[in-house]
């Protein structure tokens, strides 16, 4: 409850256990995010070879957050759940730079037409 | 293909049933293969292929990633990639037969050329809006009867502006707009989309302000008409089919998916387009054929079509999708630091 006054703006929430010891199991509650986030994040997260499991819900399909829940074989689930942003923003990074190198490729390749039916 | 490799790496389509479906090359799950993240492996094998791109339509394969990822992708770029549409109706008067609220809808429903990257959300409550957050247009028709055609029984000869149409909306600078913009900068993607009827002496006089926004609120915000995507189909014939069988096995698949060779004075079947296959089973109908052919979906190869509503061209949409995706991510990983923060405080 103490956090509660700390996370009103907060979109990342850490549920308290009760058991500070388990920093390997962790359940985070993200707000004003669906599926986009949730399995991506699941999928990049299972990756990882220290998780134990990995998996998120949506509790409510009109209440705007996923329960995300992650157990590592001891890593701090707070590191796991870091490691697991950086890789998928530096995937969607290279994603973007392939995107716009085959965009610019596609157009030089096809010259005048796509310029003129953009008009 | 041995046949962990065929789990992995294709989605089978079977009679009665898909196999294989979901994506389990996680650590753990196969001996003798590493399954853990590694952004160069992803690099090494990532492509992209723009296959068509013309004005409002983009197709594109994407290949080398996982359905969680391409859903993303698609998910943003149908709810998440923000567009400007009229949010605000102010209605002086409104004597045409559509009803206020039903005019204000359609309204709000067209699409309105006008970069959303360069204005910001307007705050919530506020009315007024400011150049920043906010583009007007106005609406101002009367109908009447044209003097010069009395013996015309058609419409459109007898009355003056009885269309209305997106042509009428009118763009009013807010604040310092007019010297960023120009007078074609900011309009209705389509200026013949019909608005209402009228019929003479009916008139409209009506305010809007646009706002930016996302589809997640609102579908009018949203920037595509579609975008979707479709594994890549991919067909084996395991033994040489010939004659009629090749013949009819043509039949079954879309057109220019197998085609038919001559071998030694007897046609033979060859998969040729396999890409253009929709995927409708309906070979298994066969039972001298089912047992010949053996019909899969390339896992990690996507088929992306998408088709913008004008707004924007269909390549800066994918770009948005993506940078919204990362956006997400380096909100949680400020946020993450936050909470580590208050965290040691407390302890």
């Amino acid at each position: 409850m103490e956090e509660g006054k700390t996370n009103v703006h907060r979109r990342l929430e850490v549920i308290d256990s009760g058991n500070t010891e388990a920093d390997s199991c962790k359940t985070f509650v993200m707000h004003n995010e669906d599926h986009t986030l949730g399995n991506s994040l699941r999928y990049i997260i299972m990756k990882n070879s220290d998780v134990q499991f990995c998996g998120y819900t949506v509790p409510h399909p009109s209440e705007n957050k996923i329960n995300f829940r992650v157990q590592t074989y001891g890593k701090p689930a707070v590191d796991i759940l870091r490691k697991g942003l950086e890789d998928l923003n530096k995937m969607c990074e290279h994603v973007l730079q392939t995107f716009e190198n085959s965009v610019s490729e596609f157009k030089e390749s096809q010259p005048e037409d796509v310029e003129m039916s953009d008009q | 293909m041995d046949r962990i490799e065929e789990i992995r790496s294709r989605v089978a389509l079977h009679e009665y049933g898909i196999d294989n479906v979901h994506t389990t090359d996680f650590p753990g799950n196969y001996a003798g293969y590493d399954d853990s993240w590694s952004q160069e492996k992803f690099e090494k094998n990532f492509r992209i292929d723009v296959k068509k791109l013309d004005g409002d339509e983009l197709e594109f394969d994407m290949i080398g990633i996982d359905a969680a990822i391409a859903n993303a992708f698609r998910r943003i770029l149908l709810v998440e990639v923000p567009t400007m549409a009229i949010e605000k109706v102010f209605m002086y008067n409104n004597t045409s037969i559509i009803q206020d609220e039903v005019l204000a809808h359609r309204l709000g429903l067209i699409p309105i050329r006008a970069d959303p990257r360069l204005f910001e959300y307007r705050a919530e409550g506020d009315m007024e809006g400011t150049a920043e957050d906010t583009i007007e247009f106005q609406l101002k028709v009367k109908c009447s009867r044209n003097k010069e055609a009395k013996e015309a029984t058609a419409p459109d000869e007898m009355y003056k502006d009885h269309k209305v149409t997106t042509k009428y909306l009118k763009w009013v600078p807010v604040g310092n707009q007019s010297e960023i913009f120009t007078e074609g900068d900011i309009k209705p993607v389509h200026d013949d989309i019909l608005i209402a009827k009228l019929r003479p002496g009916q008139e409209m006089d009506i305010t809007m302000h646009c706002v930016k926004g996302i589809g997640k609120d609102h579908a009018k915000f949203s920037p595509v008409a579609t975008a979707s995507y479709r594994l890549l189909p991919e067909i084996i014939l395991t033994e040489p089919i010939e004659g009629e069988r090749a013949e009819r096995l043509q039949t079954l698949f879309s057109p220019g998916v197998i085609q038919l060779e001559n071998r030694k004075g007897k046609k033979r079947a060859k998969v040729v387009h396999a890409r253009r296959d929709m995927c409708s089973r309906e070979v298994f109908r066969h039972d001298d054929l089912k047992e010949c052919v053996k019909l899969n979906r390339v896992r990690d190869h996507f088929i992306f079509s998408v088709e913008s509503t004008g707004i924007l061209p269909p390549d800066v949409l994918v770009c948005e999708a993506a940078k919204v995706l990362m956006a997400k991510t380096k909100a949680f990983l400020t946020e993450l630091q936050d909470v580590e923060i208050g965290g040691r405080k407390d302890a």
